[in-house]
């Protein structure tokens, strides 16, 4: 609070009003300090390190796993030209598994969000069982799909004995069992943003879209989803970014020949390989790619409330 | 039902609507009781009672928004009772507007037309928005305007579908009092000009009065009495009606003779005539009933054929006018009010005449109950 006099601006608070806003103020830096720090300690030194440790060389006739700091930007060529169809094939993977969860995901949130309203108890059993598979192990339950999809299990019998598989074939070791386990593991993320979105759809607009000749099916096109749309953005974010990095359902539901993702192929540089350098290019090559794909797609399909 | 011929120049403007024998339950609760009502093409038709009347569930039924329990529905003749709402040539303008908020005010209004594939949609939705005087907000997200722009884009939506029967659930119920006094008179200028039948669904007898040709007053899920609104106001033919719509003096009597068509009721010793074709029935115990503005109150003397006199107990100025109670003894308290034009008015504690015409009579059953419809939200 200033005015403007022909001394100059005099501040019009009195010193206890000035020293009340500043301790205001301060609470604010206190309350985001913890945040900030473990930010810095946990998520932007790391990222330097990354950036740093994806430039360094081997000096000559050193012994595995001895590198020294230096500036080799053709660590990125060298892992790109190896590794460009695992990255690629991680993003085919990733996107699919986003489209599958999403077309299995939004009408089982539209069931509970606005379907069953009005019967509270259902809705929340089949919210508890929604959540469910977060209670359980990501690996056990990925193992489990291995179970699921076994050869002399239920679901590979059924197709075998319905033709629709060969007699000898596999529904484990195949693309197909990687990209079904990321759609289960990460459905509940596509399944939750869209739920509470859809929790806040007003019903009378279906009412009046309907009064206005729209068959249900427009109904859906030009208003349920339209209006949902906040939530779907959400899901298919939260969706594929982790699946994209992911390797546990490659590893355990992949074979070595064609399901082979970017994930595995950091872990093993890192743990088996230990060429520390290449396996840094490579996980800033998919941070800066997912940061790239991700923004194009806010870009063009955004809402206002993420932007 | 209407012939061919009519109904071909029916559709034009709008068409006959039929209900018969609707009735709506809701698990044990019935809204709605063997409800018949026909609409003639063309009209402002209200219907007006109390919430939870039933009113709002029979517009509800005639959108296709809800299906009746038993009954059927006719629109032109064409029966829609199985056909959903959007099958339906109906539109509604919703009490909570119901626009798409992800929409522009243009396609909000272009909505309806589109759905029916209009290839002139833009433009009718525009001329819809220039009707309503929003042209210049076409741009813009319903948020960004005002409760009543809100309205006239929700109003806008529905006219420009030109359909049979525009259903009208509330509309002016959410906007303050002089907006509202504004939108009835836009509303019925609309409907003069388009000409096709509305329903205006209210609980505001005023409006209701202002609107509509035609007033169905509702109670209990049943229509109390239908009529022009001057014929209902002048000539209620229940307590609840008398009550509800307007103010109405209702005094208990038995009726001791009957002279030419004119019935003489005594009311705790005192006469008082009504003319038989204005009472629901002729002989034993009946209620009597004026309204307020048809007595004259007076400390020199009568000036009606029905006198009674009784003791000011309450004042109350109000402008225009000044509006008294009365206890008159052994019949109750009676009210009437005075156009102030400068006389000097009764005082609580002052023995006041009050007489009225017998032609403003009207009489009840005497099974009325004479609190019915009393302050009805």
């Amino acid at each position: 609070m200033t005015v403007m006099t022909k001394k100059g601006i005099v501040d019009l608070r009195s010193p206890e009003e000035i020293r009340a806003e500043r301790r205001k103020g301060r609470t604010g830096v206190y309350l985001i300090a913890p945040g900030m720090l473990v930010l810095a300690l946990f998520f932007a030194l790391p990222v330097v390190v990354l950036l740093a440790m994806s430039l360094y060389v081997k000096p000559e006739g050193g012994e595995i796993g001895e590198f020294v700091p230096g500036f080799e930007i053709g660590n990125y060529a060298t892992v790109l030209a190896a590794y460009w169809p695992e990255l690629l094939r991680s993003f085919g993977f990733a996107l699919i598994a986003t489209v599958l969860a999403l077309l299995i995901g939004f009408p089982m949130a539209y069931l509970v969000a606005v379907r069953l309203r009005e019967k509270t108890l259902l809705q929340g059993i089949l919210l508890v069982l929604l959540i469910a598979p977060f209670f359980s192990s990501f690996i056990l339950r990925t193992q489990a799909w291995k179970q699921i999809l076994a050869d002399e299990g239920f679901i590979a019998q059924t197709l075998k004995f319905l033709a629709i598989l060969p007699a000898d074939g596999h529904l484990t070791a195949t693309p197909f069992a990687v990209v079904a386990g990321l759609t289960y593991n990460f459905l509940p993320f596509m399944v939750l943003p869209i739920y509470a979105n859809l929790g806040r759809l007003d019903t009378r607009l279906l009412e009046a879209s309907g009064d206005l000749y729209a068959s249900p099916m427009t109904s859906f096109f030009k208003v349920t989803l339209p209006m949902s749309a906040p939530g779907v953005f959400a899901g298919t974010l939260l969706t594929f970014i982790p699946a994209a990095g992911d390797y546990v359902n490659a590893a355990l539901l992949g074979n070595n020949r064609n399901t082979t993702m970017i994930g595995q192929i950091i872990d093993s540089r890192f743990f088996k390989v230990i060429d520390y350098p290449g396996a840094s290019a490579l996980s800033f090559v998919l941070m800066v790619s997912i940061l790239v794909l991700v923004t194009i797609y806010i870009r063009r399909f955004g809402t206002k409330e993420l932007m | 039902m209407t012939t061919l011929a009519t109904r071909t120049e029916t559709t034009a403007t709008g068409a006959d609507l039929h209900l018969s024998g609707i009735t709506k339950r809701f698990s044990s609760f019935v809204a709605v009781k063997d409800l018949d009502l026909v609409v003639p093409s063309g009209t402002f038709f209200a219907l007006l009672g109390p919430s939870g009347c039933g009113k709002s569930t029979t517009l509800r039924m005639i959108a296709g928004l809800e299906a009746p329990s038993e009954g059927s529905i006719s629109i032109g003749g064409q029966d829609v009772t199985a056909l959903a709402s959007h099958q339906r040539p109906v539109n509604t303008v919703f009490q909570s507007y119901a626009l798409f908020p992800h929409m522009s005010v243009l396609e909000n209004v272009a909505f309806g037309l589109k759905r029916k594939k209009d290839k002139q949609a833009m433009e009718k939705a525009r001329a819809g928005l220039d009707l309503v005087e929003l042209g210049h907000l076409a741009n813009r997200k319903p948020i960004q305007l005002s409760g009543g722009q809100q309205q006239r884009v929700a109003l806008a939506r529905a006219l420009v579908n030109r359909p049979q029967v525009l259903l009208l659930d509330e509309p002016l119920g959410a906007l303050d009092m002089k907006l509202r006094r504004q939108m009835q008179l836009e509303l019925k200028n609309i409907q003069t000009e388009v000409g096709l039948t509305f329903i205006h669904v209210t609980h505001d007898q005023e409006e209701a009065m202002t609107m509509a040709d035609v007033v169905a007053v509702m109670n209990g899920g049943r229509i109390e009495q239908m009529g022009p609104p001057r014929e209902l106001y002048e000539l209620p033919k229940t307590a609840f009606v008398a009550n509800f719509l307007g103010k109405s003096n209702l005094m208990r009597g038995t009726v001791s003779g009957n002279d030419a068509g004119m019935l003489s009721v005594m009311v705790n010793g005192q006469a008082i005539l009504l003319p038989a074709d204005r009472a629901v029935q002729a002989s034993g115990e009946v209620v009597v009933g004026v309204r307020p503005e048809k007595i004259t109150i007076s400390r020199e003397g009568y000036a009606g054929e029905n006198r009674l006199s009784g003791t000011v107990v309450d004042v109350s100025f109000t402008g225009t006018t000044t509006e008294y109670l009365v206890e008159v003894d052994g019949i109750g308290t009676l009210g009437t009010f005075t156009q102030n034009r400068g006389q000097q008015p009764a005082a609580e504690g002052d023995t006041v005449y009050l007489s009225w015409e017998a032609q403003h009579s009207f009489g009840l059953a005497g099974a009325e109950h004479e609190d019915a419809g009393v302050d009805q939200p």
